[in-house]
């Protein structure tokens, strides 16, 4: 009863942990015990999990305490307690990060690892190369070898995770193992199996055509693990995806055949494979209704899977969705939440406008239950259904304003605020009930930037409302009760009310004048300068610099003035020079969908910005116009890869050559490119790059001035890379004595084409009329005849030639490419193609029209 | 390489690296072992025990197997006083998350001989660190088979004295017992 009665008091302490308020340097402390011998395995075994448990639980060791315990546990290799030993390599591993001089203990994991003891091996293998580094794991790689076709599954898999783990820091040497990795495939052990495909695949991953080989080989006799079929499908998929060809035939086939397998991980995986490759509905239809019995499991896990994908696919085709219906009905009251949501939004986005009310008050029963990453997903659904019906914007627009006022992170509320906001400027109706419902949530909205944002949407739209007073003791609101920021961005809009309403200027005024008081700088500085402008009572002005105000690219603004400091400080700066922000490109994501990775959004003159800046002179150039995508010079797996980007400028082009030298055992110095130019063209400078050491990228840079003509800008350009190549050691990069020999290396030819030399985008909604209104300038218009069997084909490949995005392809029956852009320079150039499939292929008539002839000229030219 | 393509964003990645953490957390959501092996998730120990406040706190009422939470996708289970968790990116089959996580519960269930429960838990803790090793090693799935887990990370039979296991097992029976009897 005693033992009883003792144990209940320490259940309450904490549920007997004993564990519990451990003392750092009392484990430490403890640690000390390792000396002793013999050793007690049981003893030492308890303060290793000690130390591992105080590790696991974020608590710090300092390096001296961690080499310490380090130091104290290597003495525990002298036991022979399995038990105790493996616990050692735990330890060796976790500690190994923050401790020093951890190769002591090689030679001790060595012998363990060639040992008998096969439970010491696969244990001490992994432990070993967490410890090495690339000069150490030379020593070892004999064994490794070994250990990868080891009989003993738990060895051959340790070495080939362990080798796995090393590509990253190793990559050339892991890539000698990889014979015995192939080899390791055919094993008869599931996961052996699965990781030796992985390390195979991970050291061709740049190699596409023994990629192709390999899938190929596998693919037609299936491996037996689950888990290397799904990798096997993933590779078979990316190939598929990369080539668009018929060639990519058996890679679908092998994948469909996948959706028949026993696993149901790898009939998901397949599925998810298929869905998410650019098919038709039709070749989807297998994988839809496999997806379909998953959405009726009885695992919530399946049940997700397939709502899940479900739910991506309803952006490519919701007929194929639709087809699921009663299915997601289902669902909607599961009680997984994440899977009611997916197929509530699901249903919303494929459903009948009837269906609407009902689903929201599904939505609502349990919208406070679900995390942030859903409730986004439910309010971009809403957003989409106040495009797809207009009608239903009060519901929607009540809904919306309701999930406001809920609890939520900066996220969330920036979703759903720029729902209201897509809300009020798509459906006029709805205007004046949005703005309302933003109006209210500003009054208690603790985000600073989503109440400058709205803010600035009050700004602009609140002046065109029936009453746009009533805006204005909103916004004037925040002057008084809000930070600096929000204070400006409050002034701002009401400055645009004075602008655009003259009826209300004279109280504006009285506004911007108490706002002059201000105790922010940026409050008082906006209140006078606009006061000012107001004053002036010049529309243009007012107009110019309130209402209809450019936006340059912040990153090429900050870089022109630059510029222009060190160059002209004494001229005036021209703002027009800096290209303006680009339009936010059209958002063209799938209408449910958790999105984790987040594209860059920097832009290519962004990221080479800071390198060109290098170049000597090339401020003289002017802002740069465009930088092209790369291409590259040689092929995938050769000793040197160069790749080629263009940056145009409006009279220069700087060819930028990124080489990469691939040999460890050299260096190549003084690089430079020989190129031979088109006539007309000019080449200024060269700056070469001094030293190229194995795997760091370098750049060649060549400024190359354009013809007069824009007509001969077209044209073909050889190149060889030039260079003097010293011998060095593999291992330090130390080079060799002597001066090296010069070499030459041919690269590819490559073209300057009409796509390089303007920013291009697709037509507009209002292009009719921009069509219209440019029928004075002059045209240049053609008929072609192209040699694609398909319209389609053809139109694509005209967009390619002319730097057109896909997008500006439009018509079923008669294909035809509206667009338009600006080439370097500054002449805006607009192209329309109408493309009919004639007897004898595709017949395209193209016509070009800019106020600059000759650019529409080059157009033409660009296409014949 | 400078653009994300969307396409191939929507596939999965051909990556062996398909574990961002596992963890076994108490009934008041407590971590009793975690492990995080993506450098880029959740690097700091402060920041892992917030996710995993947070993680308990939408998951220890609603049994619903699967969630996803900060752009992770998390499966999980419980018994008695304790939760298992297996984190992978969102962007990851949710079955091959599903079937760590039995391989996880399996192997702690048998090392624990199906006494899956804290007190019990931190009684053998040696054995489920070297489980946790056993199953994911930098976040590859190392092993799947709860069988083979075991075996290689079990004691072996002649390493417990024979007196004590036995004394253990019969105050853990007595113990059973005696707990029931007081429910009832």
């Amino acid at each position: 009863m005693s033992v009883f009665k003792r144990d209940k008091k320490e259940e309450e302490e904490g549920g007997g942990n004993p564990y519990l308020n451990l003392d750092k340097t009392i484990v430490l402390q403890e640690s000390r015990y390792f000396n002793q011998t013999p050793v007690n395995p049981r003893k030492c075994s308890l303060i290793l999990t000690k130390i591992l448990y105080l590790l696991n639980q974020g608590e710090k060791f300092t390096t001296q305490e961690a080499t310490e315990a380090f130091f104290a546990t290597t003495k525990l290799f002298q036991s022979k307690d399995v038990m105790l030993r493996r616990m050692v390599y735990l330890c060796i591993k976790e500690l190994s990060t923050l401790a020093q001089d951890v190769i002591i203990v090689t030679s001790s994991l060595t012998k363990d690892m060639t040992g008998k003891e096969d439970l010491y091996r696969a244990a001490a293998i992994r432990a070993l190369c967490s410890i090495t580094d690339s000069t150490m794991l030379q020593a070892i790689e004999r064994y490794m070898k070994q250990a990868i076709v080891d009989k003993n599954p738990a060895v051959s898999s340790a070495a080939l995770v362990s080798a796995l783990h090393l590509s990253s820091t190793a990559p050339d040497l892991v890539r000698r193992w990889a014979n015995e990795a192939q080899e390791a495939i055919a094993s008869d052990n599931a996961m052996v199996s699965y990781h030796a495909l992985g390390v195979v695949a991970g050291s061709r991953k740049n190699d596409k055509l023994s990629t192709v080989k390999l899938v190929t080989r596998l693919g037609r006799s299936p491996l037996k693990s689950p888990y290397a079929l799904c990798l096997l499908i993933r590779l078979a998929a990316q190939l598929v995806e990369d080539d668009d060809s018929d060639a990519s035939q058996s890679y679908i086939d092998f994948i469909e055949c996948c959706l028949r397998h026993k696993s149901e991980m790898v009939i998901y995986e397949a599925a998810h494979a298929i869905v998410n490759l650019r098919k038709t509905a039709r070749d989807l239809a297998p994988a839809v209704s496999v997806l379909q019995l998953f959405c009726g499991s009885s695992k919530a896990s399946l049940r997700l899977a397939g709502a899940r994908t479900l739910a991506r696919l309803t952006a490519k085709h919701p007929t194929a969705v639709a087809a699921c219906a009663v299915d997601l009905e289902n669902l909607i009251s599961d009680p997984n939440r994440s899977v009611a949501t997916l197929a509530v939004t699901t249903l919303l986005a494929t459903g009948a406008e009837s269906s609407v009310d009902r689903l929201m008050k599904q939505i609502s029963s349990f919208v406070s239950e679900i995390s942030d990453e859903f409730k986004i997903v439910v309010v971009r659904a809403i957003r989409r259904l106040c495009t797809k019906f207009p009608r239903k914007h009060q519901s929607l627009a009540a809904f919306l304003a309701g999930m406001l006022r809920d609890e939520g992170g900066l996220e969330y509320k920036a979703a759903i605020a720029d729902a209201i906001i897509a809300l009020v400027e798509e459906n006029p109706e709805a205007k004046e009930t949005g703005l309302a419902h933003l109006c209210e949530f500003i009054e208690d909205c603790e985000h600073t930037a989503l109440a400058v944002r709205i803010l600035h949407l009050l700004g602009r739209e609140g002046p065109k409302s029936r009453q746009p007073s009533r805006y204005i003791r909103f916004i004037y609101n925040r002057v008084i009760l809000e930070s600096g920021p929000v204070r400006a961005a409050a002034v701002s809009a009401v400055a645009q009310f004075g602008a655009q309403r003259p009826e209300l200027l004279p109280n504006i005024r009285v506004l911007l004048n108490r706002c002059q008081m201000d105790d922010e700088d940026e409050v008082r500085d906006r209140a006078i300068y606009y006061s000012a402008i107001l004053d002036t009572s010049d529309q243009e002005l007012i107009n110019d610099y309130i209402v209809n105000v450019p936006k340059p690219n912040p990153v090429l603004l900050e870089k022109a003035l630059r510029d222009h400091l060190a160059t002209q400080p004494d001229k005036p700066f021209d703002l027009n020079a800096v290209p303006s922000e680009e339009e936010p490109k059209e958002n063209k994501e799938a209408p449910v969908e958790i999105e984790v990775r987040k594209p860059l959004h920097e832009s290519m003159e962004e990221m080479y910005s800071e390198q060109l800046s290098k170049i000597p002179g090339i401020e003289r150039a002017g802002p740069i116009f465009k930088t092209n995508l790369p291409i590259d010079l040689t092929e995938a797996e050769t000793e040197y890869r160069v790749k080629l980007l263009k940056h145009v400028y409006a009279r220069h082009v700087v060819l930028q050559f990124e080489c990469v030298n691939t040999l460890n055992d050299q260096i190549l110095e003084d690089v430079h490119v020989r190129l031979e130019v088109p006539p007309e063209y000019e080449i200024k400078s060269i700056v070469p790059c001094q030293k190229l050491v194995c795997d760091k990228p370098g750049s060649v840079f060549v400024v190359v001035e354009y013809p007069c003509a824009f007509l001969d800008s077209l044209g073909t350009f050889g190149a060889t890379l030039e260079f003097t190549v010293r011998d060095c050691d593999p291992n330090t990069g130390v080079p060799e004595p002597g001066d090296g020999y010069a070499d030459t290396y041919p690269l590819e030819e490559f073209d300057m084409g009409c796509s390089d030399q303007i920013r291009a985008r697709a037509a507009a909604d209002d292009w009719d009329q921009t069509w219209e209104r440019s029928s004075n300038a002059p045209q240049a218009s053609d008929t072609f005849v192209l040699p694609q069997n398909n319209a389609n084909d053809a139109a694509k490949a005209v967009c390619e030639h002319l730097g057109l995005p896909k997008a500006a392809i439009v018509g079923e029956a008669v294909k035809e490419i509206r667009g338009g852009g600006i080439f370097r320079g500054g002449a805006p150039v607009l192209v329309r193609a109408r493309l009919v499939l004639g007897p004898e292929g595709v017949t395209m008539q193209l016509a070009a029209r800019s106020p600059r002839e000759d650019v529409a000229q080059l157009l033409l030219a660009a296409v014949g | 390489m400078v653009q994300t393509n969307t396409m191939e964003g929507s596939l999965f990645e051909p990556t062996l690296y398909i574990i961002k953490g596992m963890c076994i957390l108490d009934n008041d959501g407590n971590r009793i072992l975690a492990k995080y092996y993506d450098k880029n998730v959740l690097p700091t120990a402060k920041e892992q025990k917030a996710f995993e406040k947070n993680l308990f706190n939408k998951t220890h009422r609603a049994n619903a197997e699967i969630i996803m939470l900060e752009g992770l996708t998390c499966v999980y289970k419980s018994n008695v006083d304790l939760f298992f968790y297996v984190m992978g990116s969102s962007h990851e089959n949710e079955l091959i998350l599903q079937s760590v996580l039995n391989a996880l519960y399996e192997s702690v269930s048998i090392l624990l001989r199906r006494n899956v429960e804290k007190r019990v838990l931190l009684d053998n803790l040696d054995a489920v660190m070297l489980a946790f090793d056993e199953i994911c090693d930098g976040g590859v799935i190392l092993d799947s088979d709860p069988g083979s887990v075991v075996s290689r990370a079990a004691l072996r039979a002649d390493d417990v004295p024979l007196a004590e296991q036995t004394v253990a097992q019969v105050l853990q029976s007595a113990k059973e017992q005696l707990k029931w009897s007081l429910l009832k």
